[in-house]
């Protein structure tokens, strides 16, 4: 028998059983295709595509990540605008809260650590209670041959031009009013904004670089005090900053 | 109790039943419809749609629904500290409040129960157990909206037969909150926040928007040309989760079988038409039939029904009235 003498084939009748099996057919590549665009969240979590500074008190980044409900109300006290939320590009980081600190640091200028009394679910830890007991990470003196202090120079003018945004509070201008740093002149025989507006004591010095009373010449040191808040990045005026956050890192990690 | 066994099973996406007992009342009813001639009935019909022609419910649901949302984003923007936070987590003039489906996930991920949490989780639940429990869905969340306005396009190409719908399993949404549940258990990570709509659109809303909105502009494009309203119906667990503290609420709608003509009008407007699945000829086991808790109480059936033949209610206060 060939294929001209099989009987003409019927047009395939749609059953209610095969539009059942379909339906269920679709569904399971729906919520195949669901789960699996969620899951996509583990690459920049876990190859860590985009570390973030967390806002002060929050704990361990898995717990951090889990713990955080992406309400964004720890992003409504701060007031000097430092918290930003993440997006979709960190994976189960989106609404996730992080200190941009270079554009925006954290200057505790809220006192009270309002983030962390603001955090609903203890994401960011309410054992914390004051800025010193805070550890976001540690400052670094990344690049020593532009930092302006180890080569003995002074600053004058504003520490970051227009158009930066960030802005700090001047306890000794209005301690509630944030200034923008490019309204904010300085005008300084050696350069040492980074200690200068350290909002914590004793988390930075500068130190001489020599035993040579002439020698001008300064380094900042940092201290076991250091909370990791970004001030010093943020105020550092040479670009890129000479000073950085080492995120997440304590006193004593390699 | 059986009714709210059942409601519950057709929520979790089995298909709703014909009942197999009547009220004697139910019965004299549905025997005198049957009395009713063709050529009538269709004259009944054309009349009854001659006169409704309403939107009030979904226009006070759409003013409500955007008022909350702008209370959010305007209480940050001017700092009024009334609402702080977004819909996810938010504190109301220092009262916590926490969404369910979301607290659910930050404990299932943390496996740490805080005190503040429990606070904000149980204020919302009493607060959506008053109000009927997927009030959320059609009251409050934002994706709702934009997936209505969605519909409302798919329809109207469908009408133009530019696209077609394929529906999926309902029974599809009960699988992914148990799937989304055990994810956020094993992993540790509040999985399904990371894509869910009705986060990143408030956040979008109140702290500006980012990339995560290309994510919900896409499902809504899907929803248009594929599957209409796929997330919320198919998908999103928030709405089982108020589903759940719905199911008992006092506030509900009610269908009563006097003046039905049964054209199906509710049904087409509905977004989980299922629930009204007792609107239909002799599927009404009593001559009034509260609706089950897969009810948004979106009210669009209400002000779709010609006869006037579904209400909201509160339970009880009728026999008060």
């Amino acid at each position: 028998m060939t294929e001209h003498d099989a009987p003409p084939k019927a047009a395939p009748v749609l059953h209610a059983n095969t539009k059942t099996r379909r339906m269920v057919m679709r569904s399971i590549a729906m919520g195949g295709a669901v789960v699996g665009a969620s899951l996509f969240g583990f690459f920049p979590v876990l190859r860590k595509w985009t570390p973030r500074l967390r806002p002060p008190g929050a704990i361990d980044e898995t717990d951090f990540l889990a713990a955080c409900i992406k309400c964004g109300q720890c992003v409504q006290v701060c007031p000097v605008k430092a918290i930003e939320l993440g997006d979709l590009d960190e994976g189960f980081g989106v609404g996730v809260p992080y200190v941009p600190a270079r554009a925006q640091a954290c200057d505790f200028s809220c006192d009270a650590v309002q983030c962390v009394l603001a955090c609903p679910t203890g994401a960011l830890s309410h054992k914390i209670s004051k800025k010193e007991e805070v550890r976001m990470g540690l400052a670094r003196l990344d690049r020593p041959n532009a930092c302006l202090a180890r080569k003995g120079e002074g600053f004058k003018g504003v520490a970051r031009p227009a158009p930066f945004k960030g802005v700090h509070r001047y306890p000794e201008i209005d301690r509630w009013k944030p200034v923008k740093l490019a309204e904010y002149k300085y005008d300084l025989a050696l350069c040492d904004l980074c200690v200068r507006e350290c909002p914590v004591p004793n988390a930075i010095t500068l130190e001489p670089l020599s035993g040579d009373p002439a020698d001008k010449r300064r380094t900042p040191v940092v201290h076991q005090a250091c909370v990791g808040c970004g001030m010093c990045e943020m105020i550092c005026p040479t670009e890129p900053a000479s000073i950085v956050i080492d995120i997440r890192r304590k006193w004593g990690d390699a | 109790m059986m009714k709210l066994f059942s409601s519950l099973k057709v929520m979790l996406g089995a298909a709703p039943q014909r009942p197999t007992e009547y009220t004697p009342e139910a019965q004299a009813m549905m025997e005198a419809k049957r009395l009713v001639k063709g050529p009538e009935k269709a004259r009944q019909i054309k009349a009854a749609h001659a006169e409704k022609h309403s939107h009030k419910w979904r226009n006070i649901r759409w003013a409500t629904l955007i008022a909350v949302n702008l209370i959010f984003v305007l209480s940050y923007r001017f700092d009024v500290q009334l609402v702080e936070g977004a819909l996810t987590a938010s504190r109301v003039i220092g009262f916590h409040f926490a969404d369910l489906n979301s607290a659910i996930q930050v404990m299932l991920a943390y496996k740490v129960i805080l005190i503040n949490l429990v606070i904000g989780t149980g204020t919302v639940l009493f607060m959506w157990w008053l109000l009927g429990g997927r009030t959320f869905c059609s009251w409050t969340c934002p994706y709702h909206l934009l997936a209505e306005i969605a519909e409302k396009i798919h329809l109207a190409l469908a009408k133009r037969k530019m696209v077609v719908d394929y529906p999926l399993h309902r029974g599809s949404r009960t699988v992914l909150y148990v799937v989304f549940a055990a994810l956020a258990f094993i992993s540790g990570y509040t999985v399904f926040e990371s894509i869910s709509p009705t986060g990143i659109v408030s956040r979008a809303l109140i702290y500006g928007p980012g990339l995560a909105m290309v994510w919900v502009l896409g499902l809504l494009a899907y929803e248009i040309i594929f599957i209409r309203r796929m997330w919320c119906r198919y998908i999103c667990p928030i709405g089982l989760t108020y589903g759940f503290v719905g199911a008992v609420s006092p506030l509900r709608v009610s269908y009563s079988m006097e003046n039905c003509l049964h054209e199906g009008d509710c049904r087409k407007v509905c977004l989980v038409p299922h629930v009204l699945d007792c609107t239909k000829k002799t599927y009404a086991d009593d001559i009034k039939v509260a609706i089950g808790s897969d009810c948004t109480r979106c009210g669009l059936c209400i002000d779709a029904c010609p006869t006037g033949s579904l209400k909201y209610e509160v339970k009880g206060l009728n026999r008060l009235l």
